[in-house]
């Protein structure tokens, strides 16, 4: 049966259909309108994407096990898009905050940029839902054309179209080879549905082991993935783009693409592939252990903090995915549980970095930070609290992130898991110099000059993920409970 | 079984928390870091911690001796799925809570001359790292135990980085990553625990017999990883030296006053009952780098120059008496060093305010730096005097009970492990008595020395209860042995239920096996 737009506009889809119309509208008044002010565009972005938060939490809140799909099961809106989803838009809302000031800064905002932001949340959510290998690479196309655009919008800036650029030759090859391992997967298959693959690799496999045709597509296929989650091997461009992008980008790519990354990986692992589960638990472990010690030691050469926090984002990516790698509910809770306190910590880290100002210039280099304890004693004070939680030390909500990956992966009892798991621990503690480093910078040195005051919305950012971290502690069964029940539609 | 006696009022929880309340006052009610601002932390700090130390002899009074359980029991829902918020003592911890908030209201008044940069955050740091320390001894469920633990690295790494001395990054940086490194792998223990038993609560996990030898095996290993660092016991305790001589001198004393007792009370809180056949297979082991820190680092404590560093190392080796008698699971050598671990937190302590008492007054910490302070200082050099006997293990003084029962203990189990500790009593009193002649007497012929001041009336209050209580308990050792005995009879119980479970185990698959 072919859907009608009408029955779309009474369908399930309102949030994506809220999002795109947005942005067409905001689109049209950005384009007639001759002042070119992005900073109302930008607030009616926030707007719309709180109201899209609303539609979801209110269909969550109606009908909490609720299961949607439309286009024959391509797109799908379960208990684990919903979640996804709303981290999603926290991310985006928060990285839309953050941005006034810079772009005031540096010039103005372009009236475009929410606009892409907009439209590459709308990819995601895309991704997030996709039920369905063709779904899955347009939403995957939809988020990374707007990204690539939003990498490179300081376009008079050397760095920030570099880092365009390289975000884009590199996101190009990644999506040709996700390409090339979904149209593996299709062939051996005979589909491009999630779940017809899933039982066809059953069927296929039989009892002569998996089929090497669409174990090929599986590698591919999380080649393609693990570029934009930036998993070890398949890292390089993370330093060069997080360092280049204007901040309040990076902080936007640090929170809100890794997250649908993620989401797209679990789905299509645990929906998809299923049958081949010991063998991409191979690949993922592989990943996860690279990821965690090439964060935890390449960060510790480095100066400048965005920088610093690109091998940070490499790192957390592969603790998430030792959640990932225990193939199990428990684990995929882990992850959603990691991503979220991810989310907090990456937003407020960035906060702080966005208000490293000295008489209206950014800086970005860690040594500048001397002495924050003493001139400016709560902002230091939450950027260690951030700090300390990103190493994972009790009690911030951190090393939460870290038990509830780590235990599924303990529970398998496998031995190949466990020695992740001490491989990973042990590179928290290497990964927890750098962290301290900059506590020793802001505490033990010596004060350089004082920053300029902190825009209030980055204010707001920074105290909001900082109490998140703080605070989770004393109240854990929310978060705790709602990313069990996301996990729980996967299965 | 818990044993809970049903009080109204949560006491350990009050306890516990009491210093952050302290904490938030000061953040809220100071501002700027002038002379008004600093005087009112000071003041709330001292307040804050002279009143948790008089609610937690609250819990002191109310505890019952007789009972081996767990007393006080406070539970509320927490994270879910078996991980709750437990609080309850019983007669192993109960007396190291008491030494916690005993210890705080000496280190804020250590500190009220001695830190003048910073005062507010000083002390805001010290009553978080209260509450934590405080949170260890008391917590009966291993997630919290862990948050309290680990989460004392906090304000430790901040105390010893921000108002230490010259090589302070270095130290502090050592510190955390060495206690790090041992307790993330204690947490994979903890999650490996808490797998196999369904929940994290430390009276189920006590039951003798729950995980099979195998598994003890790694679990006991890796806790040992993490208490052992936090001993600190030999090769491990690197750290030690570094941290104390770098820290300010109420960092020092709390270090050796509580933070190395975490490592002793997790040996017999977690070690001996949870794992007694691994226990049992490793005390050898145990033994064996027990009497080499006895020894090696007697030895080492003889050839410092710094004093701190010199105390540093004589803990080494009287924490090396602990575990040895820990591990012989013998009613001597577990009450021994538990006694020993409560005598050392006042001796040690005590030595380490006096270092802090002339380097006030010199600013430096180097033996060679004094000489002949008896001459104008005879109270100090009577206190010191009083310590460093302790401190040598004289009978009559509280350091005694404890090494004599700990070499008790080994003496039953291990002749040969009893006569080589013998020799640290030796070499203690050869490093101890050398350094108090190079400092307290000879002749007083340093001219900057000429005009030193005897102690303070705020150094008397300091150093005053630390030597009555040495004395005392030197000679009157029952208030700290009595309220434990319950409990180690029924650790040792248990723990020997647990061995022969395991043994009758073994036996079994032997059998079976062709």
């Amino acid at each position: 049966m072919l859907t009608t737009l009408l029955d779309l506009l009474h369908g399930p889809m309102k949030p994506e259909i809220m999002l795109v119309t947005a942005a067409m509208g905001l689109l049209m008044i950005g384009a007639f309108e001759r002042h070119h002010d992005g900073r109302a565009i930008a607030w009616g972005a926030i707007i719309f994407l709180a109201l899209t938060g609303f539609l979801i939490a209110f269909r969550a809140w109606n009908n909490p096990g609720a299961y949607d799909s439309q286009f024959e099961g391509a797109w799908i809106n379960d208990g684990f898009a919903r979640f996804m989803k709303m981290l999603i838009l926290i991310g985006a809302a928060g990285a839309l905050l953050l941005s006034f000031t810079y772009f005031r800064d540096v010039g103005h905002m372009l009236f475009e940029y929410p606009i892409l932001i907009l439209l590459s949340v709308a990819g995601m959510f895309m991704m997030i839902s996709a039920g369905d290998l063709i779904a899955l690479y347009l939403g995957l196309e939809m988020q990374s054309l707007a990204l690539y655009v939003v990498a490179a919008i300081r376009r008079n800036d050397l760095r920030s179209s570099e880092a365009g650029l390289k975000y884009f030759v590199l996101g190009s090859l990644s999506s040709g080879m996700l390409l090339y391992g979904a149209s593996l997967l299709y062939g051996f298959t005979g589909s491009t549905h999630f779940r017809d693959i899933a039982a066809a690799a059953q069927a296929v496999a039989g009892g002569a082991g998996p089929n090497i045709g669409i174990l090929f597509g599986l590698v591919f296929l999380l080649a393609g993935l693990a570029f934009k989650v930036s998993a070890v091997p398949f890292h390089m461009w993370a330093p060069d783009v997080y360092q280049g992008a204007p901040t309040p980008v990076t902080a936007f790519f640090a929170a809100a693409p890794k997250l649908a990354a993620f989401a797209l990986l679990i789905r299509v692992l645990e929906v998809a592939l299923p049958s081949v589960t010991s063998q991409w638990q191979q690949i993922i472990a592989f990943m996860a252990i690279a990821s965690m010690l090439l964060g935890a030691f390449a960060a510790i050469g480095q100066h400048n903090i965005k920088r610093l926090m690109a091998y940070s984002s490499i790192g957390h990516g592969g603790f998430a995915m030792v959640g990932l790698a225990a193939g199990t509910q428990d684990g995929v809770q882990g992850v959603l549980i990691y991503l979220a306190i991810y989310l907090a910590m990456t937003l407020g880290t960035f906060a702080v970095i966005l208000g490293m100002r000295r008489e209206g210039k950014y800086v970005e280099e860690i040594h500048q930070l001397a002495g924050l304890g003493r001139n400016n004693l709560p902002l230091a004070a939450l950027l260690a609290a951030l700090m300390f939680s990103l190493a994972g030390i009790p009690p911030l909500a951190g090393f939460w992130a870290k038990w509830f990956v780590f235990l599924p992966a303990i529970r398998t009892g496998s031995t190949g898991l466990i020695v992740m798991a001490v491989i990973g621990v042990l590179a928290s503690v290497v990964g927890a110099y750098y962290y301290l480093r900059i506590i020793k910078i802001m505490f033990f040195d010596e004060p350089a000059k004082a920053f300029d005051p902190m825009p209030g919305l980055v204010r707001v950012v920074l105290g909001v993920s900082a109490a998140f971290i703080i605070f989770f502690t004393l109240y854990p069964a929310p978060l705790v409970s709602a990313a069990e029940r996301a996990a729980h539609s996967l299965f | 079984m818990t044993g809970s006696l049903a009080t109204g009022t949560p006491w350990l929880s009050l306890t516990t928390f009491l210093p952050l309340v302290g904490a938030v006052l000061i953040m809220l009610m100071t501002r700027g870091d002038d002379a008004a601002a600093q005087r009112n932390a000071r003041w709330i700090a001292l307040w804050t911690t002279l009143i948790t130390f008089a609610v937690s002899l609250v819990i002191w009074a109310k505890f019952d001796p007789a009972q081996a359980g767990f007393q006080m029991v406070e539970q509320h829902p927490w994270v879910g799925n078996g991980i709750t918020y437990k609080l309850g003592v019983d007669g192993i911890s109960m007396l190291f809570v008491i030494l916690t908030t005993f210890l705080m209201p000496l280190c804020i008044l250590a500190s009220w001359e001695s830190i003048s940069s910073r005062v507010k955050e000083y002390m805001i740091a010290f009553l978080v790292l209260e509450t934590l320390m405080t949170g260890v001894f008391c917590s009966l469920d291993l997630v919290l135990f862990y948050l309290f633990f680990e989460g004392g690295l906090i304000p430790m790494f901040l105390i010893i980085g921000v108002w230490g001395g010259k090589r302070r990054v270095y130290a502090s940086f050592k510190f955390f990553l060495f206690t790090l490194a041992g307790s993330v792998l204690m947490l994979l223990a903890l999650m490996a625990m808490y797998y196999h038993a369904g929940t994290t609560d430390i009276v189920a996990l006590l039951k003798p017999g729950l995980f099979p030898p195998a598994m003890q095996t790694w679990l006991w290993l890796a806790f040992f990883a993490s208490f052992a660092v936090k001993m600190p016991m030999w090769p491990v305790h690197t750290w030690l030296p570094d941290a104390h001589v770098e820290a300010p001198t109420a960092g020092s004393v709390i270090l050796a006053g509580v933070l190395l007792k975490m490592g002793g009370y997790g040996f017999l809180r977690f070690s001996l009952p949870m794992f007694p056949a691994a226990s049992h297979h490793f005390a050898p082991l145990v033994f064996g780098l027990s009497v080499i820190a006895i020894i090696y680092t007697s030895l080492v404590a003889l050839a410092q120059e710094d004093m701190k560093k010199l105390i540093a190392y004589s803990s080494v080796a009287h924490m090396g008496y602990v575990t040895m008698g820990v591990f012989t699971v013998t009613a001597q050598g577990i009450e021994g060093g538990i006694f020993q671990m409560l005598s050392h937190g006042l001796v040690s302590s005590a030595l380490f305010l006096c270092v802090g008492v002339i380097y006030d007054r010199m600013h430096t910490r180097d033996i060679a730096a004094y000489g002949g302070l008896v001459e104008r200082m005879p109270m100090y050099a009577v206190a010191l005097m009083v310590f460093t006997l302790a401190n040598v293990g004289l009978p009559g003084t509280s350091g005694f009970i404890g090494e004599f029962l700990t070499l008790l203990g080994a003496f039953k189990v291990s002749t040969w492990v009893a006569f080589l500790a013998t020799f640290g009593v030796i070499l203690s009193a050869a490093y101890a008595l050398y350094l108090y002649r190079r400092v307290i007497f000879g002749v007083l012929e340093k001219a900057n020395l000429k005009d030193i001041l005897d102690l303070s009336p705020r150094e008397i209050a300091i150093l005053a209860p630390l030597v009555i209580l040495t004395i005392f308990f030197g000679f009157y050792p029952s208030p700290l042995i009595d309220p434990t005995a319950a409990s180690v009879q029924k650790l040792i119980a248990d723990t020997e239920a647990g061995l022969k479970l395991a043994q009758a185990a073994a036996a079994q698959v032997a059998a079976l096996s062709p």
